[in-house]
């Protein structure tokens, strides 16, 4: 969406007014769902743009368009889950192909490449993406995609994408980020050099801990027709409403952002001095290890915070204790959320891998979400007494 | 165009612009409007939404009146319908009339003026009765709830019209697909769409269809005044289930006629309610302005003891209010759907503590069969 004078508007009013804005048969403000399989063709050899669902829906174009604006790629794609998202992207490569990953990433994507990917004949590397001069020590001739998440999950390591990006292109690889815990909000990594940006949609984007949708961005034509192929081909598509829902969402994904990341800093603040607690990581830290980075390359630090207590046994009763933030999986909603990482969303990766990364039993993942942020400190103090 | 066409294709069938098979849902309160000068079609939902106007025009083209409303619910339609009438008029409604009816004229409306009387309209000379010199209009139900009596749409509207009045049918146990009251000369359609125009169970709401312009212009007047509009994804649910009312009615109503054929040759059945039955009584006037007996009955057993045996024992059914569903329902009139009528007053009308209402659904009617001869 542009304003009168064809200038690209801010992304608070894109946020808000989406892709079209609105639809103009009717006028109406809201984005119709248009919850139909198929499409009638004016004639034969005719189409009026959509002919069945899977291939292209009027309500999952409006959304996919909205979220390119966003990330300001030109093409976006629109998936069931997240992890549709993932696999999709992974589907680009043939076997003999070599995968540089984050070493710290969320467990459900470890595993498709662990356990499915891999039986295609795909190898993957875990490296320290955060750390610079890592990713090139393990390119070699077959290495087709790095694949960055960052800020990572739970470890918060920030890698810098646009050296990453750079050093990839030089090599004729392919440079991936999966954009979930800041949203273009905060961060737009095809902007920084990054050729594909994933998204588990579900989370900051939806915002309400209510559907499940994952993305896929790019801006290059021929990667954008072989991803339509897989898309149409494999049908992971997202449905009507559950687009309708999203696009719903994005509308408030500015104010619930900033609100997440005020929170979120003084809770990692707060839990810094905390007598119970060992290690904080928070990227909006100024003693966090990617502070700088993140400074950089995003324009905020979102609201995802892990933090380590001082003994195993305070997991448990923290987990039981707390009231007004919630003990369960995902994250990125209105409500606060915490998790297990070694038991929930990281229960996928190896001990081994774990431990070194710091993902241990001692380890808790938050997602502050718009609460009061008074009563969730209250509440995460009586459950750290 | 025979009905069952007419169900899936009554117009809507098409969206203009993309040609999509099923209409969009325009979840949307208000429109842009290209020129404050040039009033759209759309300004505001409550007062038109493009997925109501559709199940709206759907069932006006069904009903064969001219035009259709949608409510929040059934009573909201004919809470909304009693709203166009003033203090002081006079309206006679049929007696086992629907309990949330019954209770919204009397409790409600009566405290508005709008006087009310009930009468056994399954006989005319009853109507004729009660009819005033302030008398407005006639509430009909046929068949009624519970006790499927019926009443004799054409000679209520001759009646009707010698006297100036509006004949206003709740045709909810029919359905359009069963009964057409406008075309027996009715001005006004009510329907629960929650039963049998929904049909799963998971939405409700509530429609009226009109006869007239003039009709129209009021009705509409309290839809956008008032406000109890059904809401866009309520609306594509409609149409959704509109889209097989014809053949969930056709086994539903086979089912019922099983039932109580079954039920009428049980021995701890005193007597069974259905107008598919021989012996019924105003089965021939039904037939007469009905094309099918519906898919619900009433029976009775000995007393509230042995009901609630049936209602502890019943599996296949599920034991609830509300009717016209995919699942069959059975329900307690006097503890449930009629519990807000006086006892008193339910024992003179025959909605004793020992009857029970069916509707039946699309399970196998064996199975249902089955399951009624071990409850009982």
């Amino acid at each position: 969406m542009k304003d009168g004078d064809g200038k690209k508007l801010n992304i608070e009013t894109r946020l808000v007014h989406g892709c079209k804005g609105f639809d103009p048969h009717t006028g109406a403000v809201s984005f119709p769902i248009y919850q139909s399989a198929t499409f009638r063709h004016p004639g034969l050899y005719q189409t009026t743009g959509y002919d069945y669902s899977r291939l292209q829906n009027p309500t999952r174009e409006e959304l996919e368009n909205t979220v390119a604006c966003l990330e300001d790629g030109k093409y976006c794609f629109a998936f069931a889950s997240g992890m549709a998202a993932v696999s999709t992207v992974l589907s680009l490569f043939a076997p003999g192909d070599h995968i540089i990953v984050s070493d710290d990433l969320y467990g459900g994507t470890y595993r498709i490449f662990e356990e499915i990917y891999k039986k295609y004949g795909m190898e993957f590397s875990y490296i320290d993406t955060s750390k610079t001069g890592e990713v090139e020590k393990y390119i070699k001739s077959n290495t087709a995609a790095v694949f960055i998440e960052t800020p990572s999950n739970p470890m918060m390591k920030v890698t810098d994408i646009a050296f990453a990006a750079g050093l990839a292109r030089s090599k004729n690889i392919l440079t991936i980020v999966d954009n979930t815990f800041l949203t273009p909000y905060f961060q737009k990594p095809l902007g920084l050099g990054a050729d594909i940006v994933i998204h588990s949609g579900t989370k900051f984007l939806g915002g309400h801990n209510d559907t499940l949708v994952g993305f896929i961005v790019v801006n290059d034509d021929s990667l954008s027709e072989r991803l339509k192929l897989i898309q149409k081909s494999e049908g992971a598509v997202l449905a009507p409403f559950d687009s309708w829902l999203i696009l719903r969402g994005i509308k408030t994904l500015g104010v619930r952002l900033q609100r997440q990341q005020e929170n979120a800093l003084k809770i990692a603040h707060w839990l810094k001095q905390h007598k119970n607690v060992e290690d904080v990581y928070y990227a909006g830290l100024p003693g966090h290890e990617g502070y700088s980075i993140s400074k950089r390359q995003s324009s905020g630090f979102g609201s995802m915070i892990s933090f380590a207590v001082k003994n195993t046994a305070m997991v448990e009763k923290v987990l039981e204790k707390v009231k007004v933030i919630i003990f369960a999986e995902s994250l990125g909603g209105v409500e606060s959320l915490i998790t297990y990482p070694i038991v929930q969303t990281h229960s996928a990766i190896p001990v081994e891998m774990r431990e070194k990364l710091g993902v241990n039993e001692k380890l808790l993942r938050l997602s502050v979400g718009i609460e009061a942020v008074e009563d969730i400190i209250c509440d995460l103090e009586q459950a750290l007494e | 165009m025979r009905f069952g066409t007419k169900l899936i294709h009554n117009g809507n069938e098409i969206d203009k612009q993309t040609g999509a098979l099923s209409i969009p849902i325009y979840q949307v309160s208000t429109y842009h409007q290209e020129d404050v000068d040039k009033p759209q079609e759309y300004d505001y939902s409550r007062s038109g939404n493009p997925t109501r106007k559709a199940i709206e025009d759907a069932i006006a083209g069904l009903e064969g009146g001219v035009k259709g409303f949608g409510f929040s619910s059934g009573m909201a339609a004919t809470s909304s319908v009693l709203s166009i009438f003033s203090a002081g008029d006079h309206i006679i409604i049929c007696e086992d009339v629907y309990g949330g009816t019954y209770r919204i004229a009397t409790n409600f409306f009566s405290r508005f003026n709008l006087e009310v009387s009930f009468a056994d309209a399954s006989n005319p000379g009853e109507i004729k009765k009660h009819i005033k010199e302030n008398t407005r209009a006639l509430f009909l139900e046929t068949p009624s709830n519970p006790l499927l009596k019926i009443t004799d749409i054409g000679g209520a509207v001759k009646l009707a019209r010698e006297h100036g009045l509006t004949v206003i049918i709740d045709n909810t146990f029919m359905s359009p697909y069963l009964q057409r009251p406008i075309e027996l000369g009715a001005d006004i359609v009510i329907h629960s769409a929650t039963k049998f125009i929904g049909g799963h169970s998971d939405v409700i709401g509530g429609l009226v269809v009109v006869n007239s312009h003039e009709l129209a212009r009021k009705v509409y007047a309290v839809q956008n005044g008032f406000g109890a509009v059904l809401g866009p994804q309520d609306s594509w649910l409609l149409l959704r289930g509109l889209k097989t009312l014809k053949v969930r009615m056709d086994y539903q109503q086979q089912s019922a006629q099983k039932l109580a054929e079954f039920l009428c040759s049980h021995g701890r059945v005193k007597k069974v309610y259905y107008p598919g039955l021989e012996g019924h009584e105003g089965r021939d006037i039904h037939f007469s302005q009905a094309s099918g007996a519906g898919a619900v009955l009433s029976f009775e057993l000995e007393d509230g003891e042995a009901v609630r045996g049936f209602l502890n024992k019943i599996t296949t059914a599920a034991v609830a209010v509300s009717l016209g569903g995919v699942e069959t329902i059975v329900s307690y009139p006097a503890k449930m759907s009629h519990a807000s009528m006086p006892p008193s007053e339910r024992q003179r009308l025959g909605i004793s503590d020992g009857l029970v209402r069916v509707s039946a659904g699309l399970e196998d009617v064996e199975d249902l069969i089955d399951d009624f001869k071990k409850a009982l």
